[in-house]
């Protein structure tokens, strides 16, 4: 069976091209970097020109660029170090839809006695500025924002919360990994002090990421013992996935214009037919600014497990936001602090384009996808009083 | 993805017995779309009124919750009413080859409804309840506000389950899952339930053999200990057990706590109530 692979902000494929370029780093060319010698030597020119080409992705500095492990260890990084930065500041914000990777970290800090404000969003998943404003003060020692909501694919105006948050005094995270690759940052002209992406999401492999850290931005490492990345993550380089992760970000720049454009567009007839062959369905986010490679759909009466096992069984790979998947038993904590209603949010499904999406892919969801909601709507007892009215 | 049995993918994607029947003897409804799953069971008895000859069911729900109800309309055909009502949560899932853990609130939902809709036919009072709906009196105290769910059904679901940690009630009956909010209440219905059942075997004359000694305090540290621990964000790791002093240390935020003398007197306190009244504990770094 072809796999139909919309899931995208769940993680990607590896580009052939980013693969070939790391190929080489592990049973040739396995130098440490650190080496003095001509053959650890070579490996750092191409983890330098790796970091060049992540920089340019993101509009800033070679040496703002810090190489991790995943985008989590960059959150949780940035967190720890504003802390220890400001160690008589007790406060930190947030908001209430954050991947999990910066909202457990905030969550456990307020168990240890810190002040952790989580703002809150509109029924659109859309931030309150003015709030951010009012609730920002001497005592925050770190505001973490994310660029994009994975689930939703919604967008934060994170330059104009960056420039609030600048002018109190406290240090600014966005965690930017649904976000980098599918539209265009530019460090140079921001004010954002910490930026965290990662490589599985934009076509390089899983286990590498980036923190970008301000220049004169003050930083506290949470990996000591070495003197890599300029003393701010020690520990050997993953030279291969750095250098993939370079690769990537290179090709990201070139596909930009593909990802407004030809992404967007599919994305836009996936939701247009759909909204037109489904009854009773609502896009969540679909007021505001979105991601152009992400449809997170609502259909009233089903539960998104079974929407997802059915849509496996035609090839078919997209992700829900409802409760039964994860093993949690609550809808996601995104399309609750969005208000979502409970008749909508238990069969909400979300679907991540990429470049590699092809129009047969969108055609096929459009076949399959209402022949397995009109089938589970007639199974549920909701489904059928709604059917027969 | 969730490991389900080759029988459970069976029942989903080919569910018996889907729809309604118009003229039910009986008909048993539980959960809302608020809950995120529910199940209507109609029943159809024969001339007699004694076997059911025939049973169907409409759910909104996992794949799992279809499945279970699938395998419960299969499991009901040709009993009793009484013999219906014999079977358990532990027996839908085992026709379909067992459930995940995480998944096993779908049996008991199916049971649920079948003790619905049984009670209802009988014109009986219903069962104690969690998935409280609109025509469903329900017995007892709410414990679980998210998912509606009664003291005494979470008694039942423990006991009869023989479930011993808070997180074990959440898979079985989905309270506590949502908010939280309830689980320092679900703790107490264990210690409830276990309780009442340490009674029934403290008849013996209660002599605690060394080895028997160290499994308790090995149990009451995992399954009454670590998790109120854990909601503080704390643990800890039991390092020894000399006779009845027992050696522990402090993890996570427990670690270098200001106050975790009085996390040891918690311990201790908890030692000396579930195991033996001698029991000391003691911090040690390890």
């Amino acid at each position: 069976m072809r796999e139909i692979y919309l899931d995208n902000n769940a993680t990607t494929k590896v580009d052939e091209r980013v693969f070939e370029e790391m190929r080489p780093y592990f049973c040739e060319l396995y130098g440490n970097p650190s080496s003095m010698h001509f053959f650890g030597g070579q490996v750092q020119k191409k983890v330098d020109e790796a970091r060049a080409r992540v920089a340019s992705l993101l509009g800033a500095l070679p040496d703002e660029i810090v190489f991790t492990a995943c985008g989590t260890e960059s959150d949780n990084a940035a967190i720890r170090s504003a802390l220890e930065v400001f160690p008589e500041r007790r406060h930190v914000i947030t908001s209430r839809v954050e991947h999990p990777a910066v909202l457990t970290q905030c969550r456990n800090l307020s168990k240890r006695g810190y002040r952790v404000t989580e703002l809150n969003v509109d029924g659109n998943g859309q931030l309150d500025l003015a709030e951010l404003e009012r609730l920002v003060d001497e005592d925050t020692a770190i505001v973490s924002l994310m660029y994009a909501n994975n689930e939703t694919g919604v967008i934060f105006p994170i330059e104009e919360a960056a420039k609030i948050v600048k002018k109190k005094g406290a240090l600014f995270h966005t965690d930017a990994v649904q976000a980098v690759g599918k539209i265009p940052l530019n460090m140079a002209e921001s004010a954002i002090d910490m930026l965290s992406l990662s490589g599985h999401k934009l076509h390089a492999p899983k286990g590498v990421g980036v923190l970008f850290v301000r220049r004169g931005t003050p930083f506290r490492p949470m990996l000591v013992g070495g003197h890599q990345e300029r003393g701010r993550r020690a520990g050997t380089e993953n030279t291969a996935s750095i250098i993939a992760m370079g690769k990537a970000c290179q090709l990201a720049e070139q596909y930009m214009a593909d990802e407004a454009g030809r992404v967007r567009e599919m994305r836009d007839r996936l939701e247009r037919e759909l909204t037109a062959l489904i009854p009773n369905t609502r896009i969540n986010g679909g007021g505001t600014e979105r991601l152009p490679n992400t449809l997170s759909i609502a259909m009233e009466f089903v539960e998104g497990e079974g929407i997802l096992l059915l849509l496996s069984e035609k090839g078919i790979c997209a992700s829900s936001g409802s409760a039964c998947t994860s093993g949690s038993l609550e809808p996601s904590h995104v399309l609750r602090a969005m208000g979502v209603p409970f008749t909508c949010a238990h069969g909400s499904i979300r679907f991540s384009l990429s470049r590699f999406t092809t129009d047969d892919d969108i055609n096929a969801v459009i076949t399959e996808l209402p022949p397995i909601i009109s089938r589970l709507r007639a199974m549920s007892p909701f489904g059928r009083e709604f059917l027969n009215k | 993805m969730w490991d389900y049995t080759d029988k459970v993918k069976e029942h989903f994607l080919n569910p018996r017995n889907v729809g309604e029947i118009t003229d039910a003897d009986a008909v048993g409804e539980v959960g809302s779309l608020a809950c995120g799953d529910a199940l209507k069971l109609f029943i159809k008895l024969d001339e007699n009124k004694e076997r059911i000859v025939d049973a169907k069911f409409q759910t909104f729900g996992c794949g799992s919750a279809i499945a279970s109800s699938s395998a419960l309309t299969e499991m009901v055909k040709g009993k009793t009413l009484d013999e219906a009502l014999e079977i358990t949560n532990q027996q839908i899932a085992d026709f379909l080859g067992g459930l995940p853990e995480e998944k096993m609130h779908c049996s008991v939902m199916g049971q649920e409804a079948l003790e619905a809709a049984i009670a209802k036919y009988r014109g009986v009072e219903a069962p104690a309840h969690g998935h409280g709906h609109d025509h469903v009196e329900t017995e007892g105290e709410l414990v679980c506000k998210c998912f509606g769910l009664t003291d005494v059904f979470l008694k039942k679901v423990i006991a009869s389950n023989k479930l011993t940690t808070a997180e074990q009630v959440t898979h079985f009956t989905k309270a506590g899952g949502a908010c939280g909010g309830c689980i320092p209440k679900i703790k107490d219905l264990i210690a409830e339930v276990l309780g009442e059942e340490k009674k029934v075997t403290a008849e013996k004359p209660a002599k605690l053999t060394n080895l028997r000694k160290m499994q308790l305090i090995q149990e009451t540290l995992e399954n009454e200990v670590r998790p109120q621990l854990w909601a503080d964000g704390g643990d800890l790791e039991l390092i020894d057990i000399d006779g009845s002093n027992v050696q522990v240390a402090f993890r996570k935020a427990c670690a270098g706590c200001a106050s975790s003398g009085y996390t040891a007197k918690f311990v201790e306190q908890k030692l000396r109530e579930l195991v033996s009244p001698d029991i000391t504990v003691q911090e040690v770094q390890g």
